[in-house]
């Protein structure tokens, strides 16, 4: 195909379906799909929770025990909750589809997908463990 | 088992229809029967007006992509009998726009295509006295998947991306610039990531994923997008650390 196709652009009788606001409920695979791109949402509210958590320390004892009376309350509860079950949901799907822009070689061999995975959840294991013992140990 | 089957299917005569329609037709039901061969029973027997395009019946040319219920799917692939009871809903290929009936304008798609370069890229040809470019087994098998896409297109029509922004670059098109990158007798993954990770091109991509389940040779479109976004990172990374040309 050569030369400039602009007749198709502007050609009159073709018909263009204009995309729904609803396309992302059409199917599962969609919904799920939007929904992992909102969990960013919850990944930068647990940020800002911990930035404000160093503002509270930075500021003294007082300050910081207001901030945790603070995060004892119902509503934080919740949304500290509700945060942790898209941060997991984030997780998950995220270390599930690593594989997939992980295309690591061997020895000219492709590594199976569940290795990439099974590295990604290890690893994650690790650290988890690790800070865990840090914060539990004192 | 039953007789018939309902075939539902678009209509789109722009001669006298400014929208399209749908138009059920009473197929006979045979177990070994795709859905393109019902398509070709409307057209040969019940209504000659019926447009499609179709050619090889073997999923190799890629031609008779179209929506079965809901989902993009090569027709000769697609057998009546795993869509039973029906009625089967047949329809034209998302966000390309419909010439008519079953038949999309696929000019869009052949225009990104070139422009990606999907060719081997030298910096400077070898003199033909010297022989063929050769290539190990691993080398070949480190693109090979890739190089499978047939442009059948029904990664296009998976992608939400490409409906919501039609200018994006697109699955098969991407998958098939990382083809080159990937063939050991290629030297342009530096033009044409120049292309791609501009406006349009792999950044685009928020990775649904769908291409991939769609795609019928399976090519996974979107592991090439993630893995040339990877690629194009550590370009980019590259360039900031080494910049005295040391790339």
């Amino acid at each position: 195909m050569s030369g400039d196709p602009h007749y198709t652009l502007y050609h009159p009788r073709w018909y263009r379906r204009r995309v729904s606001v609803w396309w992302w409920l059409q199917n599962r695979a969609y919904a799920g799909f939007v929904l992992r791109e909102l969990t960013s949402v919850f990944v930068a509210f647990f940020a800002v929770v911990y930035l404000w958590q160093l503002r509270a320390l930075v500021q003294g004892p007082e300050a910081y025990a207001h901030f945790l009376a603070r995060l004892g309350t119902p509503l934080f509860l919740v949304l500290h909750g509700v945060a942790f079950l898209f941060v997991l949901f984030h997780a998950v799907t995220w270390f599930n589809l690593a594989p997939k822009a992980m295309a690591v070689r061997l020895r000219g061999k492709r590594v199976p997908d569940w290795v990439v995975v099974g590295v990604n959840y290890a690893a994650w294991l690790f650290l988890s463990g690790a800070v865990a013992f840090i914060v539990l140990r004192g | 088992m039953p007789a018939t089957v309902a075939l539902t299917v678009t209509r789109y005569r722009p001669e006298k229809e400014s929208e399209p329609t749908f138009q059920t037709y009473e197929v006979p039901f045979r177990k070994d029967w795709v859905i393109l061969d019902a398509l070709n029973y409307v057209k040969d027997r019940l209504d000659g007006s019926l447009s499609f395009r179709w050619s090889c019946r073997m999923g190799v040319c890629g031609s008779c992509g179209m929506k079965v219920n809901g989902t993009p799917k090569l027709t000769c692939a697609a057998f009546l009998s795993d869509h039973l009871p029906g009625p089967v809903r047949v329809e034209p290929l998302d966000y390309f726009p419909v010439v008519r009936d079953l038949v999309v304008d696929l000019t869009d798609f052949m225009r990104k295509l070139t422009k990606v370069k999907p060719w081997i890229v030298r910096k400077q040809e070898r003199p033909l006295a010297d022989g063929e470019y050769l290539q190990t087994p691993d080398q070949l098998d480190a693109y090979k998947q890739f190089s499978m896409c047939i442009n059948c297109l029904l990664c296009y029509s998976a992608c939400p991306i490409y409906g919501l922004e039609p200018t994006f670059v697109g699955p098969a098109a991407i998958a098939l610039a990382q083809r080159y990158n990937l063939d050991s007798r290629d030297e342009g993954a530096v033009e044409r990531l120049k292309i791609l990770s501009g406006k349009d091109g792999i950044w685009e991509c928020t990775f649904v994923g769908e291409c991939t389940k769609v795609c019928p040779k399976n090519v996974d479109p979107a592991g090439a997008i993630q893995q040339y976004k990877l690629a194009g990172a550590a370009h980019w990374v590259k360039s900031l650390l080494l910049p005295w040309g040391a790339r």
